[in-house]
């Protein structure tokens, strides 16, 4: 049910390349656990609040008070390329 | 005396009685990681440099310890055992970083993991698996096999590692050491290179339980830099360390004892309790009516969550940046869409694949929003249980070591695998495993006990008497 | 554009506005919230999005949005939470933007604006918070990009219109009335050309009656509000020369190029984007309660209309003049305090909006840039009422107070500035003007009275504008016509 178009599509998505190969078993791999997964909807979740955080915990914040930066060679120190002070990359076409 | 055979606690004891220095423990366990990682290869990075020998003042700890390479440290390279951040050091420390540095306990160096914490073995790492010390055929579990393989090979004498559907707990009982999932909460996130954001805990791996009761006490607390990091005092773990379980009410889950579970893993359990039993503990069957749809619904929600948050690796800032020998779409795209073929293993992709499918527009509510809330039920079971409950007890792993390759082509059975550890993660309680046996093959089995959110003294109590009971923790791998 | 009764069209637009709100920091950690820095100087592990960082709401932020919210007649959620929206972009280093997807922090407000019928309401669909990107440079010699992240994690909070606004016009003063309204609360500049507010629109057209709404474009690259006024103008008779045409339009997004005074069509394939919205795991949900809305609420500062209207009312300030004071928060606070000294309200509206506001508009200042107390203001007003010093150079005096910020007597006594009206100083300087106007003298004598005028200016201009106009043509006419 998920079909080797899907998965091309997904892969876009998540910009990654697949080769041919890569996408047979993928789509393999993604099929057997979607199946796997479908049990779930034997489950009646109809009045049931979704949890997206475990803890009860709420309002968590931070005053507005500047703590230092990083200076601009240790932001840069990670850099793949950069110039000018700024991280470099392939042209972007807009 | 082999220094590197002992447990934190005991080397404390030496330091205090002035019995050896602590210059003396780094060198001792240096020595035994030269002598066996090309056996065992539980560490990607040693750091035989950082030979701090703090004394014992002022409640420093000169203890050596592993930490997972998924735990940024400031300027050293830190990879999460993924090709896509080769070269990446971090700007900066994780908290429990600073926590253990400021106890003045040196680190060793940085120990093996299943790419981006993605498994449940240690076999998906850039850096080769790693190798179980009980029999080197074997894994020794994951994610964190390096963390528990290195104390279970007397390395490290201790070892942070990270649990987000049992990846602390499983590879401690596949390596016969303790492992402690602290509640979703108590310790800080800042600075581990996320996996899935709330499911992820870092916890410590110890040789026994006082040596975890130590060094979670140290490692726990408030983080201003984590707002899901909660502000609630962290009591002194080590005074939960009795022997004292009479009249707990313990259960025991049915649906934890499942089909196909190997044998001698189910009798190990069964005797261990009975040792509780002998001490007081009452015993009681219960039902964890939605057990089954675990495993199902991890995998819609760590992996949703692990999606977006690998996204960031896309050669832009740091780590990896490769382009197609030949342009496909346009520069920048072929950047982002080499880099990430080229950069992640199979596993990565697949969880990255099956986590972007789970949050597609048209899917969000069948996957996402469905495991969000089967997760509320699943948690919702132990709630009712802990109204009535102290613990609940478990095996942590259906199986002991599988042979290294065994179920790498199977994904399917490598996540089942998880079956017994993912719903404390996925109701934000706290788990342990402790050694409760071995197979006939000499591999060791894990005893998991969980108990109620920020309830780590009763899981602690429980472990430290059944441990004291036995001799299980004392048994040691011969390399 | 067809006149308007011959235009089978209607035009609706919806505007979608992004405002930086100016806190000292962040929204997610505490770097300095700049503009105008060396790039990658004001980031951290955080809003570099680096791996196992993670975010911490600024308090004021929220804060912020709720008087936004309420300020536009917005209902302020008692309870929110933010969402991941999952793309790529070099300019956005997590791979996705923390964002609200459907628990906004404001909902179903309005703005007024004035339309044909008087006044009209444009909704507000919803207000939220989110963080914004960094900035992106294209370097087309070396066929790369660069990227600076020190905008990125800056707080935005984006403003959402219904479709209710029907012109380019309406458009136009909605974005000034917003804008206006926003200054007033002190919690963003609100400059377009520093980017601390942005506008895209969309804008569609559909047959007169139909309430059905006609494919839309989105516009953007508006820089500025006459931009936003202009670009939807070209949309407008781009779009209606299709549909006569029996075409449909395209739904894309165009850009506004100010040069060529066009629209054009973004080059890039337009791919319609999944952003896969999930609830933020890194951040907790937040409750607001009414105690605290209704703190924010009664700190409010009146806002622009309600103060426009009751000038009208307290003051009897004309239409034009209230609209103008109003235009600066600070200067109807001058204004205000002017008056509570010198009770003359309209005598003061006149002062500050000839003689202050062009002071101010030759120095590009604002009043809150100069040093320039009511007392001292109304000082000057007063002395020149007196007669002390002459209306011209009252005018002066405000200029140099300004600029050296001395008080009107000392530069009066140190430029020796005095009106003179003493009868005897003035009559000699008329002595030397008549002698040197001759035909002008037997002008007026000869019954061109008019001409007077011209000696009186002669005069203040020998007395450098200090001599007293009233006394000068009493004493002029005096010698030339009695």
């Amino acid at each position: 049910m998920i079909s080797k178009n899907d998965v091309r599509y997904i892969a876009a998505l998540a910009r990654m390349h697949l080769e041919d190969k890569d996408l047979n078993r993928l789509t393999t791999n993604l099929e057997d656990i979607l199946h796997y997964i479908d049990q779930l909807e034997k489950l009646d979740v109809s009045d049931i609040e979704p949890t997206s955080h475990v803890l009860s915990l709420q309002n968590v914040f931070r005053k507005d008070e500047t703590r230092p930066s990083l200076s601009q060679d240790k932001s840069l120190s990670i850099s793949i390329s950069q110039e000018k002070g700024s991280f470099k990359v392939p042209q972007i076409i807009e | 005396m082999i220094l590197n055979e002992l447990t934190a606690h005991e080397l404390i004891d030496l330091l205090r009685k002035k019995e050896i220095s602590s210059k003396e423990i780094y060198p001792s366990a240096l020595n035994q990681i030269n002598k066996t990682n090309q056996q065992v290869n539980a560490f990607v990075r040693i750091h035989n440099s950082r030979q701090e020998a703090s004394g014992l003042e002022d409640g420093k700890f000169p203890i050596p310890i592993a930490v997972k390479d998924n735990m940024c440290i400031d300027g050293v390279e830190t990879t999460c055992c993924s090709k896509i951040l080769k070269g990446f050091k971090p700007p900066y420390n994780a908290t429990v970083i600073e926590k253990i540095q400021s106890a003045g306990i040196p680190i060793i160096g940085q120990a093996n993991m299943d790419e981006f914490a993605f498994g449940s073995s240690t076999e998906t790492s850039a850096f080769g698996p790693t190798h179980n010390p009980w029999n080197l055929d074997c894994v020794p579990g994951g994610s964190s096999g390096g963390s528990t393989a290195s104390v279970a090979a007397n390395q490290a004498i201790w070892a942070l590692g990270s649990d987000t559907g049992g990846s602390i707990r499983q590879p401690a009982s596949f390596c016969g050491v303790v492992g402690l999932k602290p509640t979703y909460g108590r310790v800080s996130r800042y600075g581990l290179i996320a996996f899935a954001s709330s499911l992820d805990q870092i916890g410590p791996i110890t040789k026994d339980v006082t040596d975890a009761a130590i060094l979670l006490g140290i490692i726990s607390g408030y983080d201003p830099k984590d707002s899901t990091c909660v502000d609630t005092p962290v009591p002194d773990y080590t005074k939960a360390l009795s022997q004292d379980i009479k009249g707990l009410k313990i259960g025991i889950p049915k649906e934890y004892f499942v089909e196909g579970m190997q044998e001698e893993v189910k009798e190990a359990i069964f005797e261990a309790i009975n040792v509780m039993k002998k001490k007081g503990a009452i015993f009681k069957e219960i039902s964890l009516p939605h057990t089954q749809y675990c495993v199902a619904t991890y995998y819609i929600i760590a992996t949703a969550e692990a999606s977006s948050n690998l996204a960031r690796y896309d050669g832009v800032q740091y780590g990896l940046r490769k382009q197609p020998s030949k342009a496909r779409k346009n520069a920048l795209i072929d950047m982002y869409e080499e880099t990430r073929y080229q950069g992640f293993g199979d596993e990565a992709k697949r969880r990255i694949m099956l986590g972007t499918y789970a949050l597609s527009s048209g899917y969000y509510d069948a996957y996402y929003l469905r495991g969000q809330k089967v997760r509320t039920l699943i948690k919702s079971d132990f709630d009712k249980a802990f109204k009535e409950l102290d613990a609940v007890i478990t095996p942590t792993s259906p199986t002991t070591a599988f042979k290294i390759g065994e179920k790498v082509d199977d994904p399917l059975s490598m996540y089942l695998s998880d079956i017994c550890t993912i719903s404390a993660n996925l109701s934000g309680i706290p788990g342990i495993s402790i050694p409760c046996g071995f197979s006939q093959e000499g591999l060791p089995i894990g005893l998991q006990i969980l108990t109620k959110a920020f309830d780590e003294e009763m899981m602690l109590r429980i472990a430290y008497t059944y441990e004291q009971s036995t001799e299980w923790h004392k048994r040691k791998v011969k390399l | 554009m067809k006149h308007k009764q011959d235009n089978p069209f209607e035009t609706v637009i919806g505007l979608e506005v992004h405002l930086q709100f100016d806190t000292k920091t962040k929204i997610f950690c505490s770097c300095p919230n700049k503009f105008g820095e060396a790039p990658n100087t004001c980031t951290c592990p955080v809003c570099l999005g680096l791996p196992g960082t993670l975010p911490v709401l600024n308090e004021t932020v929220l804060d912020y949005a709720i008087k936004a919210g309420l300020a536009l007649n917005c209902q302020i959620s008692p309870s929110i939470k933010f969402d991941r929206k999952n793309y790529y972009y070099p300019d956005l280093p997590k791979g996705y933007q923390i964002s609200q997807f459907d628990h906004p922090i404001a909902k179903n407000g309005f703005i007024a604006i004035p339309s044909e019928k008087g006044e009209k309401k444009v909704r507000i669909h919803r207000a939220h918070m989110e963080e914004d990107a960094g900035k992106l440079i294209h370097e087309t010699k070396t066929k790369s990009s660069l990227v600076d992240y020190n905008r990125t994690g800056t707080p935005l909070l984006e403003i959402v219109t219904e479709p209710d606004i029907h012109s380019p016009q309406e458009a136009y003063d909605y974005l000034n009335i917003l804008k206006l309204t926003l200054q007033y609360l002190n919690i963003s500049d609100c400059d377009m050309e520093k980017g601390s507010l942005r506008c895209d629109a969309n804008i569609s057209l559909r047959k007169k009656g139909e309430t059905k709404l006609g494919t839309k474009t989105e516009l953007k690259n508006l820089n500025s509000f006459k931009a936003v006024k202009a670009g939807l103008e070209f949309e407008e008779q781009r779009q209606a020369k299709i549909l006569s045409a029996g075409k449909p339009i395209v739904q894309e997004t165009r850009l506004w190029d100010e040069t060529r005074a066009a629209t054009f069509s973004m080059r890039s394939k337009e791919e319609a984007h999944d952003y896969r919205y999930f609830p933020e795991p890194d951040l907790v949900p937040f409750t607001i309660d009414q105690k605290k809305i209704d703190e924010i609420k009664s700190s409010l500062p009146e806002l622009p209309e309600a103060k426009r209207t009751r000038f009208l009312k307290d003051y009897g300030l004309s239409d034009y003049d209230a609209q103008i004071l109003i235009q600066d928060k600070n200067l109807a606070d001058f204004f205000e305090e002017c008056v509570k000294l010198l009770p003359q309200p309209k005598k003061i509206c006149n002062w500050i909006n000839g003689a202050l506001l062009k002071e101010l508009n030759e120095k590009k200042a604002d009043i809150k840039d100069i040093a320039l107390r009511p007392k001292i203001f109304v000082d000057i007003i007063q002395k020149v009422d007196e007669g002390k010093v002459s209306n011209l150079v009252g005018k002066d005096i405000l200029g140099m107070v300004i600029h050296a910020g001395k008080t009107p007597d000392h530069l009066i006594a140190e430029k020796g500035l005095a009106q003179v009206s003493d009868d005897h100083a003035l009559e000699k300087i008329i002595d030397e003007v008549l002698s040197a106007n001759q035909n002008v003298v037997n002008q007026i004598k000869e019954g061109k009275e008019s001409a007077l005028g011209f000696l009186i200016g002669q005069t203040m201009r020998q007395s450098k504008g200090k001599a007293n106009p009233k006394k000068v043509g009493e004493l002029i006419k005096r010698r030339l016509l009695s």
